[in-house]
């Protein structure tokens, strides 16, 4: 037996391996393929207070290795989630992490007291990084000041454990990991997608109907894993690790750059039992080289630089 | 259900230049999917291309166990998956969304003025429910499946309208025809180059003006399936459309392939999932850009 628990800011998870947030749904979209049960954790897709429509389609371009998106925070608003998804994911034992946005600082304040005021929560994963809405998202994650301002706001107002998900769109991540360390968060999810954008050519114009997109997928995989060693060098919060992870060696190399759990994203599109094939592939390897404990190998490639 | 897993192919014919029929084994897809609903399957096991891709459902064959679908190349991954032969494997996901609604039985009560519907076959005089399918190149796909389920339904008349670029586009003409003998078949070529010259909508308009249409299914290119919907309001006739629409995960979680719909209230829209409540949508709900 191979001991695969994590412990991330108090919670306890059962292994490493997390649903990432908008690329799982509420779970319930999965559920068909993969047992909920066996996930380390799902984080479901960000909410905000009020109900939002999304962008304007196209809200999604292929691109080598990856895939840009544009959703635009398309959700049904806190209270629907509240009355009407939730109980849905309380039938299950796996921890639930809620990712939220807003607007404002006042927002994601008043989020995280209406979340934290409901059963079977496991954590608020404060998403102040989403490149696709006008308002909120990057405009906080890309300032360490403001950063660290939406993560006060929202320890001021929950009891839960707070992750905070950073943005790669940013000079020095450290820089902001360290500021939202220093306002309180209690982890850090590392990365969110990459700005970026694709030219139709027949048509001459962006592809995007936001023309600027999030990337995810392999292509970012190596600069996820750069953000996530350097962060782990300069700051002692634990770290989720995300980023185009595919394969159980991936998710391996990001526990090895310092993330205690990783989450699954865009591989849940291509394969939709990714998060349980990456999971048995991370047992199979602690198993084959006689490691008793994943956490033994958290941060492993920097004792060897 | 649904389900995901590895298939092996049975066979694949290119039937038109550029247009491919590929069937697969799958006793689960055969008993489980309906018309209209299609699976999501990788072209091959590459990061780039990186996604799946949909495709709707357009044979099912409950003897040989097999389901096939029809493609046109369109890009790197549908050139992938025409190379593909007899044994070769991939991973189909599916069946998935919404299909067509299969017409109820029993005849349709048509009273003067009034609105028509459907009542009990001993309640009213027999008339037949009289049923279009509107068919653009490859757009037939779905409409084929639907036509074989329809085959075994009683008191239907099915005019199928297919229309096509040129005919050298024009797909599984002869195939409707020996499906049922009850189909009748009306055949449009852009340029001329078989049956009706113009676009198959002119042919729709001509059925629904003379009050010869109760119901439509259509699925085609984007520009027909408007005119149809266009043509549906016109003459009040009810009918559903399949759409298509890049997609990200298929199984309605990533809300990339949304369609503008008819929200709630008036004048409110709401962004549907083609995945999830499509890929088929009844024809006025759906919100068309200029």
């Amino acid at each position: 037996m191979v001991d695969l628990t994590v412990e991330i800011a108090g919670l306890k998870l059962k292994n490493p391996v997390i649903a990432a947030s908008g690329t799982f749904g509420f779970g319930q979209e999965y559920a068909p393929y993969v047992d909920l049960n066996r996930l380390g954790a799902i984080t479901v897709k960000g909410l905000t207070l009020l109900p939002r429509p999304g962008n304007p389609p196209p809200r999604l371009a292929e691109t080598p290795a990856g895939i840009l998106n544009a959703i635009g925070l398309q959700n049904p608003g806190v209270d629907y989630f509240a009355a009407s998804i939730l109980p849905y994911l309380n039938q299950f034992e796996v921890p639930v992490i809620v990712n939220i946005a807003g607007e404002t600082v006042e927002e994601y304040a008043a989020l995280a007291a209406k979340l934290s005021e409901l059963n079977n929560i496991a954590a608020l994963e404060v998403n102040i990084s989403c490149p696709n809405v006008k308002k909120g998202g990057l405009q906080f994650g890309g300032d360490p000041a403001a950063a660290a301002e939406v993560t006060l706001a929202v320890k001021n107002n929950t009891c839960l454990p707070v992750i905070v998900k950073l943005s790669p769109n940013v000079t020095r991540i450290e820089t902001v990991a360290r500021a939202v360390a220093q306002a309180g968060a209690d982890a850090l999810s590392l990365i969110n997608t990459i700005l970026g954008m694709a030219i139709d050519l027949k048509e001459r114009r962006p592809i995007l109907g936001n023309i600027f997109g999030g990337l995810s997928g392999p292509a970012v995989k190596p600069v996820a894993l750069r953000a996530v060693w350097q962060v782990f060098e300069e700051v002692s919060l634990p770290i989720i690790g995300m980023g185009g992870i595919f394969t159980a060696q991936d998710a391996l190399e990001f526990i090895m750059a310092g993330a205690k759990a990783v989450a699954v994203g865009t591989a849940n599109f291509v394969n939709p039992r990714a998060t349980i094939d990456i999971l048995e592939g991370i047992e199979n390897y602690l198993r084959e080289n006689k490691i008793k404990r994943l956490s033994d190998l958290v941060g492993a490639a920097h004792c060897k630089q | 259900m649904t389900s995901y897993n590895t298939v092996n192919i049975t066979r694949q014919d290119e039937i038109a230049p550029g247009f491919y029929l590929l069937s697969f084994k799958s006793p689960f897809l055969v008993h489980q999917a309906q018309p209209g609903q299609f699976v999501y399957l990788r072209c091959d096991n590459t990061y780039d291309p990186l996604l799946p891709r949909p495709f709707s459902i357009a044979m099912v064959d409950g003897e040989k166990n097999e389901v096939a679908i029809l493609y046109q190349v369109v890009g790197r991954g549908t050139a992938l998956l025409a190379q593909k032969k007899e044994l070769d494997r991939f991973t189909v996901l599916g069946p998935l969304g919404r299909g067509f609604t299969l017409p109820p039985s029993g005849r349709l009560f048509r009273p003067k003025g009034g609105p028509k519907r459907i009542e009990p076959l001993e309640s009213f005089p027999p008339s037949f429910l009289r049923i279009a399918v509107v068919a653009g190149g490859v757009g037939i796909a779905p409409l084929f499946f639907l036509l074989q389920r329809l085959k075994d339904l009683p008191d239907l008349t099915i005019e199928v309208l297919i229309g096509a670029r040129s005919i050298k586009q024009l797909l599984l003409g002869p195939e409707v025809k020996s499906l049922s003998p009850q189909n009748k078949l009306h055949l449009a070529t852009d340029d001329g180059s078989y049956g009706f010259h113009g676009p198959v909508t002119e042919i729709l308009a001509t059925l629904l003006k003379a009050d010869k249409m109760d119901l439509v299914y259509a699925c085609g290119p984007e520009a027909m399936l408007k005119t149809v919907a266009g043509l549906l309001t016109k003459y009040n006739v009810p009918g559903e459309i399949s759409l298509e629409k890049q997609m990200g995960c298929g199984v309605g979680a990533c809300l990339s392939c949304v369609c503008k719909t008819k929200g709630d209230k008036e004048n409110s829209f709401l962004y549907r999932r083609v995945c999830k409540e499509g890929p088929v949508f009844p024809v006025q709900e759906i919100i068309w850009e200029e």
